[in-house]
């Protein structure tokens, strides 16, 4: 039962409100057969974003474009997507197979056949064995499974999802997530999901879309994404990573040295128009950090800020220590344990973090 | 030393129960019973309750035309009247709830609909006279237009008159309850029947009307109970012309004949009683309460 995979196009693609502009001209390509996601802060667009491509929302301005027909202006059920709502949207006085038949009785679909598709989308949800309940007599886990099979029956090339599992327990959360990912790849169509949760679009996605403020900070793989944030937005929002703001300080052999409040830092910068005194902020991984007690100005390194500890947190296999650097916030720094525990440290101590170079990505100013 | 006892949960229970009960015992099932007991009853021109057992109050329900006709006229003009409220009050509800963006003008609407029940029932009645009457306004209006040339009889005294009234009292009966359903529809779930493919008409039928099943239960039996036991507005706009059970009983009534008005109002009751099941059979009110 899979469609013909399209790659969908937006361009400049606009959302008004009367005078607020919660989607501001974004250019995005999804190719066919991508798990996408799009990932933000509540209030930056991902929603309207995908109400927009599933037809619920009029465009303001700008394009969709699905394979070879501009569909921004056609109604959601011709659209080739569909959507599964964040509550799921089950209608309550139908049983889950008439639920799931409920586009296909809607075409005119007789009967039968529209009973046969309706039994094969619930048998790809495993959910053959609860065709004749209502919603009302399924748990959470087992509605989203029933709200899947019905936003698939219509045999889409693009399936929405709306915050999908985000009114799950987190132990179901992840098994569906895991199930969401085979039926995208045995499906092969593209899957747009829109998520709040970095760690749910880092596993998922092919394609990782971070908005902000109606605007798209970022698209790229997730590895991309995580290794490479393009803005400190993106550093902040995924976790994991350090936002580091000082001054240029020099620039030589492509190479930008700044000044930080309590140290020195430098990146590489090929083709960036820098002048001395320009503000920069570079993103560093907490986990390629190195910590080391008391206040020693490594000197042989370019990156090198102290500061004084100000919280430790045990977190199994690894150790966060948040360092006070006299940066925005305090620099995270993950130590695996075993290495904690050969060189332990206590809160209120003074230390020292240093990272090679090429750790330090330079990031994008925010309005950029 | 006194030792202190606890009172059992269902005992609390009952008593909070308690007063709710016995006003319904005092004031329904009471009287309910006394109207059965006296339908039994025998009666003289001078005598007017004689206790007795007897069945000839029902056998004159029964066995005269006039009630058959008036039973008659009275579900017709009930299921008219049910008809035309339901489809005015579904319009309305469906508007309030659907067209009407947000929550305020809602209630403004709602509190629109409502005016006409800050007077009294007669009193709205009466004012549709010198509006419908022989010279009233729709008649001068209609000749000093030159649409007819003699005033037009059927506006007021008549069925249409009772049915205007019926309309005018009761469409609000419908509006509340089928609004309080419309209210409770998730709004995605008109989204999804959209996103699914179906029409404005399809959406209506396969999502809205279902799921307002139990507010349409709610306002029949309103607007069925209702019209099956009215006299009054019969009487007003009916001018006297009009059969009604509800009026019937009054005149048994005013005659001081208790006992058969008593037997005609057990039927009556029966008979709505019998409306309202079949109702409720096909419509599980349940959900809703």
């Amino acid at each position: 039962m899979t469609a013909q995979a399209e790659p969908l196009e937006l361009v400049k693609l606009t959302k008004r409100y009367g005078d607020t502009v919660a989607v501001d001209a974004i250019d995005l390509r999804v190719p066919a057969g991508t798990y996408c996601c799009l990932l933000g802060p509540s209030g930056c667009g991902k929603s309207s974003t995908l109400r927009m491509i599933a037809g619920h929302e009029t465009v303001s301005d700008g394009d969709l474009v699905l394979g070879a027909h501009n569909i921004s202006d056609i109604p959601p059920a011709k659209r080739k997507t569909s959507m599964m709502f964040q509550n799921y949207a089950l209608f309550p006085h139908l049983s889950s197979r008439d639920n799931v038949a409920f586009s296909l009785k809607m075409r005119g679909i007789d009967a039968p056949t529209r009973y046969e598709r309706a039994d094969a989308a619930l048998a790809l949800v495993q959910m053959e064995g609860f065709a004749k309940r209502r919603p009302n007599q399924l748990s959470g886990g087992q509605q989203q499974r029933i709200a899947l099979a019905r936003a698939l029956v219509t045999e889409p090339s693009i399936l929405l999802l709306d915050e999908p599992l985000s009114a799950l327990d987190p132990f179901l959360r992840i098994r569906m997530r895991a199930e969401l990912k085979r039926l995208q790849q045995d499906l092969g169509i593209t899957f747009i999901h829109v998520t709040h949760s970095q760690e749910e679009a880092m596993a998922l996605s092919d394609l990782v879309v971070v908005m902000n403020d109606g605007r798209i900070e970022q698209a790229g793989t997730a590895r991309e994404v995580f290794s490479r944030p393009r803005t400190p937005f993106v550093a902040r929002f995924i976790g994991g990573h350090n936002v580091v703001d000082g001054r240029v300080d020099r620039i030589e052999n492509g190479l930008i040295h700044f000044a930080v409040p309590t140290g020195r830092a430098a990146a590489r910068a090929p083709d960036a128009a820098l002048s001395t005194g320009d503000p920069v902020s570079i993103a560093v991984r907490a986990d390629q950090i190195t910590l080391a007690q008391g206040n020693q100005a490594a000197n042989d390194n370019a990156n090198s800020l102290s500061g004084k500890i100000s919280s430790i947190q045990y977190q199994g296999s690894f150790v966060e220590v948040r360092v006070d650097a006299g940066q925005a916030e305090p620099i995270l720094v993950t130590v695996p344990d075993s290495r904690f525990d050969a060189a332990p440290v206590a809160e209120g101590e003074d230390a020292t973090l240093t990272w090679p170079i090429e750790d330090g990505h330079l990031l994008a100013s925010a309005s950029a | 030393m006194a030792t202190v006892r606890k009172t059992p949960a269902n005992v609390i229970a009952y008593l909070q129960a308690f007063p709710m009960a016995a006003i319904f015992f005092i004031f329904f099932i009471l009287p309910i019973c006394m109207v059965v007991v006296v339908s039994f009853f025998d009666y003289q021109t001078y005598d007017i309750l004689i206790p007795d057992f007897v069945f000839f109050n029902y056998v004159d329900v029964f066995s005269s035309e006039t009630t058959y006709r008036t039973y008659w006229a009275t579900v017709r003009f009930c299921v008219i009247t049910w008809a035309i409220t339901l489809v005015l009050g579904f319009t309305i509800a469906h508007f309030l709830a659907f067209y009407l963006k947000t929550v305020p003008t809602q209630l403004v609407c709602f509190l629109i609909c409502t005016i006409p029940f800050w007077t009294s029932n007669v009193i709205r009645m009466i004012s549709w006279i010198p509006f419908l009457g022989r010279n009233g306004l729709i008649n001068q209006a209609l000749m000093s237009l030159g649409i007819v040339d003699a005033p037009q009889e059927w506006l007021l005294y008549s069925e249409f008159a009772v049915m205007l009234g019926y309309v005018h009292l009761y469409t609000l009966f419908m509006i509340v309850p089928i609004f309080n359903s419309m209210a409770r529809i998730d709004k995605s779930l008109i989204e999804a029947a959209k996103d699914q493919g179906a029409s404005s008409l399809q959406i209506l039928t396969n999502v809205v009307i279902p799921l307002t099943k139990p507010g349409i239960a709610i306002g029949s039996i309103f607007v069925l109970a209702i019209v099956m036991g009215d006299f009054v507005t019969v009487s007003v706009l009916g001018g006297g012309q009009i059969p009604s059970i509800g009026k019937s009983i009054q005149t048994e009534l005013s005659y001081l004949q208790f006992p058969p008005a008593a037997a005609n109002a057990v039927v009556l009751l029966g008979i709505t009683i019998l409306m309202i099941v079949a109702l409720i059979r096909i419509v599980d009110i349940r959900k809703e309460l």
